[in-house]
């Protein structure tokens, strides 16, 4: 695995996710500063970034941690945010199904947004290269990237606590939710399930023990599936 | 946050292991079976329903505020949105959202 065209299809993938870095290491700081804030202790924000390793499930539980959710709904609702792995997953299959056994493990736990996507993108250019070469070009897409997340959640956890309450930062965490759904809203399909899981959180507030979260996301999700079907029959 | 340090654990292990597990999935236990159109159907709108269920109430009723819906805040939210919508770009959704939001909370004392 580390002859010629592996060493420099790791150098490409990193070369290629350095941009990202100006995405992962803001989103890791502000994990680290409001789970600070929300009294998480070092080793716990840490536990989060390292063993979760994905923002948008981390800020999910985060949140629901500090309403006191119940531990299932915590649960259901962080990892339903990360299902779309399982997709990243299926479609990495073609490529990378030949490699070792620890490979494949190894680069499911460094599956992030912005790798998969540049990795699946230089698979589908070039899907002649051999596995060796593929999976060198995953792994030099999260070199960077991965302890970039880590190290930004340290800091952020550390200089969390010195910035004062007058930086509004409790409205860091919805900011961070927004920003990753305005880039998400690729098609119609996307933004009527966006609009029908606000309208539905708001009509479902009363519903005990956040479940109404469950019940918005559950018919949100139903909805975009259903218009995607109707056009393309249509089409 | 009221709980327990063993609770913290027991959720950040849980979704450790369950967020690798959906990661393996295909490449690690599943292989090259292929999943029906109607559950990848779904899965593309699992991120897009889930988050904003989450953000919603964020918004409308912040916690600084004791729950009255702030019209700083709310801008602020709208303007997060539209930015990361129009350029695409995570980042400058942040920047606009918290931008403004510190451009009207220091103008109005």
């Amino acid at each position: 695995m580390f002859s010629t065209s592996s060493k420099s299809a790791y150098w490409e993938g990193f070369l290629a996710s350095l941009p990202f870095l100006l995405v992962v290491a803001p989103f890791g700081g502000v994990f680290g500063v409001v789970g600070t804030e929300a009294g998480l202790n070092l080793a716990e924000v840490m536990g989060f970034s390292i063993l979760v390793i994905a923002g948008a499930a981390q800020f999910t539980a985060l949140q629901l941690m500090t309403e006191n959710a119940p531990t299932l709904v915590i649960l259901a609702s962080a990892l339903a945010v990360n299902l779309r792995m399982a997709m990243y997953s299926a479609s990495l299959v073609p490529h990378l199904n030949a490699a070792p056994l620890w490979q494949r493990a190894l680069v499911s736990y460094l599956v992030f947004d912005q790798n998969y996507a540049l990795s699946v993108q230089e698979y589908e250019t070039r899907p002649e290269r051999p596995t060796a070469v593929k999976i060198a070009f995953f792994f030099g897409t999260a070199t960077a990237v991965a302890p970039v997340w880590i190290l930004s959640t340290y800091l952020g956890a550390v200089i969390g606590a010195l910035i004062p309450p007058a930086f509004a930062l409790d409205f860091a965490v919805p900011i961070a939710f927004l920003a990753l759904i305005g880039p998400a809203l690729r098609t119609i399909a996307h933004v009527a399930a966006a609009l029908s899981s606000v309208a539905l959180s708001i009509a479902f507030a009363p519903v005990p023990y956040n479940l109404g979260l469950i019940l918005a996301a559950a018919i949100a999700m139903m909805i975009g599936a259903e218009i995607e079907r109707r056009m393309e029959a249509r089409s | 946050m009221t709980m327990a340090s063993w609770h913290i654990w027991l959720i950040i292990i849980t979704l450790g292991v369950g967020t690798f597990l959906i990661r393996f999935s295909f490449l690690g236990l599943l292989g090259n079976r292929a999943l029906p159109p109607w559950v990848l159907r779904h899965l593309r709108y699992t991120a897009v329903a889930v988050l904003p269920a989450i953000a919603t109430p964020l918004v409308l009723w912040p916690a600084a505020t004791e729950g009255q819906t702030d019209p700083a805040r709310l801008g602020a939210a709208v303007l997060a949105l539209v930015v990361g919508y129009v350029l695409k770009n995570a980042i400058w959704a942040i920047a606009a959202g918290m931008g403004a939001l510190y451009l009207v909370l220091y103008l109005g004392g």
